[in-house]
């Protein structure tokens, strides 16, 4: 057992899946000598060599073509994508070309391989560097999406992906890459799909993900502490695929559904989330699910700004305990 | 734009360097192409063909002169305009015309249609409907090939269009920088949809005045003479396989129906369709082999048993039935189904 950073984690888990396979290549920009922008890859190119960690120009359709390309043919490429919302400038590949190819061939074609991309606020970037995007991806049939809050899962969920047969989008958390988490000496493999319990409780569920997760703990403790409100938080991990169970289990033992999405409000995977409870455990409920969002708005950049529209502990312990009380 | 009449790259003369077995290859890929495609215009029209299609009538030549040149285990990467490409690498007419028709015998079942024609074991790895996606998707089997030295090659078809969007500039210049093992294939067939290529290019020709850019030869070559076809892919596979890196060649030709099956092609000058059918690059060939001493007699034979293919092509197609609904939900995931949740 040792302590790392969400950022070692990144570097770690790469590692652990190249070491591994010779199969899996790594690709991005600035990604080899330099180690990354955010420094998630420092010490790959030294160890795996110039042929299995690739620096490319600044042509992201390039990227994710070549990533589907290589591993439609057998390997297992690992793409980087510097900033989340740059997805948006390829996003043919992510929309049209890995989750269709399968389908379209009726099975003769395959992509397994990884886009791994830097997600979220809280570097005062600004509109374009800090959005929450995990929804793009996650309503398009043929994907998988998973988005880890701790080093542990950092590394066990990119072994889990880098193993897939299908084609994962990894959300890391640019905020999250400071934090720091107990993860275990050895191999770790973890299991797309799955939603972790973090924090039991039995007055009400809250599901967050990434850089909520953190958030939502805090503010449990504090309604804990501050009013005797014993809240158990999900880590949803995986939104594609969704583990129900878990979440449905957790609402059927509280009464209470809150969401916390770092994403503007329209179409989260909150709202998803509430679909599916209000569908399938509606007598459960002991009162209406609430979702707790950025509003929907693009990102300020400047800190006071972005730090209001974020869901904060604050926000999210003062949401629940007026709905509970109501 | 007149049909090109330089015939410098040997075409027209007695210079066999090709071969007998080879020419008549090259001749009947070209007429398997041209009787398919045709036949899908007529099932087309008799409402048998659904949803889209985008024939290849006129283009027959660089089709079968790159696949004449390919090896097994090089890959093809095809447009929406596929057909031509997805046969010349042997895939069977009916599963091609099955596919077009929409029935359980089609290559893909019913799931991919006319615009997405894949057949992984005859190297023909999708056709890519989106203008330009394919074309670093062909970077990245090349980087599959350079990284495992294997030595096949992935060759990428596109039209002139296809020269004014990001992708194509983004995967030329990638795979120049990585020198891969790929060469892209521009077959200029002068129009853009409806537009002529002209009016939307700064230069004369799309693809080959831009390789200078990305530090490769100028290569335009006339492809309606499957054999100049031939001989550029050769070299240009042979430098592939060498590991000197990509190749961009333009190729001329036309399209002798409309861009799409809903398109009767009425934009086009008075006269221009029937200037290039004088080369129309079936006639050539067949005018080709004859200067080659093959007899009128294996020439015909060559042309009725390829009708006879194609006629029993389609009476199978026909007589198959529409796909099972069951597999609406299949293939989704690598697991074979579609579930997003537990």
């Amino acid at each position: 057992m040792a302590e790392i950073s969400y950022r070692d984690a990144v570097t770690r888990g790469i590692a652990q899946e190249m070491a591994r396979d010779p199969d899996v290549v790594f690709l991005g920009e600035d990604v080899a000598k330099p180690g990354g922008c955010f420094k998630a890859t420092v010490g790959l190119y030294e160890q795996f060599g110039a042929l299995r960690v690739r620096d490319t120009p600044i042509s992201e359709q390039a990227i994710l073509g070549a990533a589907m390309g290589a591993a439609m043919t057998g390997l297992k490429p690992i793409a980087e994508i510097m900033f989340s919302d740059f997805i948006a400038v390829c996003f043919d590949y992510i929309a049209n070309e890995f989750p269709k190819s399968r389908y379209m061939s009726n099975g003769q074609l395959k992509c397994p391989l990884v886009v791994r991309t830097a997600n979220g606020a809280g570097s005062r970037f600004g509109a374009q560097h800090s959005q929450s995007v995990e929804n793009w991806c996650m309503m398009i049939p043929g994907l998988k999406v998973v988005a880890p809050s701790t080093p542990r899962d950092v590394i066990g969920l990119m072994a889990a992906a880098v193993r897939d047969p299908d084609p994962v989008i990894f959300f890391e958390h640019k905020s999250l890459y400071n934090s720091k988490g107990e993860v275990p000496d050895g191999e770790i493999v973890d299991t797309l799909g799955s939603a972790k319990i973090v924090r039991p409780g039995k007055d009400a569920t809250i599901c967050a993900l990434a850089l909520m997760v953190p958030r939502a703990l805090e503010a449990a403790e504090r309604l804990k502490i501050d009013h005797g409100i014993d809240c158990e938080v999900v880590d949803v991990r995986s939104l594609v695929p969704l583990d129900t169970q878990t979440i449905l289990g957790s609402v059927a033992r509280t009464g209470r559904l809150f969401t916390v999405e770092e994403n503007p409000r329209l179409c989260g995977w909150g709202a998803e989330i509430v679909s599916i409870v209000a569908d399938e455990a509606f007598y459960d409920l002991d009162g209406p699910p609430v979702r707790i969002t950025t509003p929907h708005i693009p990102l300020p950049a400047a800190d006071i700004m972005e730090d209001v529209v974020l869901p904060t502990p604050d926000r999210i312990a003062e949401t629940v305990k007026r709905s509970l009380e109501a | 734009m007149t049909p090109p009449n330089d015939r410098t790259n040997g075409g027209a003369g007695l210079n066999d360097d090709i071969g007998e077995a080879k020419r008549l290859e090259l001749y009947r890929l070209q007429v398997v192409i041209r009787e398919s495609e045709q036949r899908a215009f007529d099932l087309f029209l008799q409402n048998l063909v659904k949803g889209t299609s985008h024939l290849s009538l006129g283009q027959e030549a660089v089709a079968a002169g790159f696949a004449g040149a390919m090896k097994k285990g090089d890959l093809s990467f095809c447009t929406y305009r596929g057909h031509a490409h997805t046969l010349a690498r042997g895939v069977s007419v009916e599963k091609v015309l099955g596919e077009l028709m929409q029935k359980d015998n089609g290559l893909m079942r019913g799931k991919g249609g006319s615009m997405h024609l894949t057949s992984e074991e005859h190297g023909v790895m999708g056709s890519y409907a989106i203008i330009g996606a394919h074309l670093p998707i062909a970077c990245g089997a090349a980087w599959r090939a350079q990284y495992r030295g294997d030595k096949d090659v992935s060759v990428c078809f596109f039209g002139d269009g296809t020269t004014n969007i990001g992708a194509f500039h983004e995967a030329l210049n990638f795979a120049a920088v990585w020198k891969l093992p790929v060469v892209f294939v521009c077959e200029n067939n002068l129009y853009m949809e409806y537009t002529p290529i002209k009016d939307v290019i700064p230069i004369p020709q799309p693809a080959a005045d831009r390789a200078s850019a990305y530090g490769l030869e100028r290569i335009l070559i006339d492809g309606n003479d499957a054999d100049v076809v031939y001989r550029t892919a050769q070299k240009a596979f042979a430098r592939a396989r060498a590991g000197e890196g990509p190749s961009l060649i333009e190729c001329l030709t036309y399209r002798h129906s409309g861009h799409s099956r809903a398109d009767p092609a009425k934009y086009r000058p008075e006269g221009e369709l029937e200037e290039w059918k004088k080369r129309d690059p079936v006639k050539i060939y067949r005018e080709r082999l004859k200067q080659f001493g093959v007899k009128e007699d294996a020439i015909a034979e060559i042309d009725a048993s390829v009708r006879k293919e194609v006629d029993d092509a389609t009476e199978a197609c026909k007589a198959a039935p529409p796909p099972p609904l069951d597999i609406i939900s299949t293939d989704v995931y690598a697991d074979g189904g579609w579930a997003w949740r537990n």
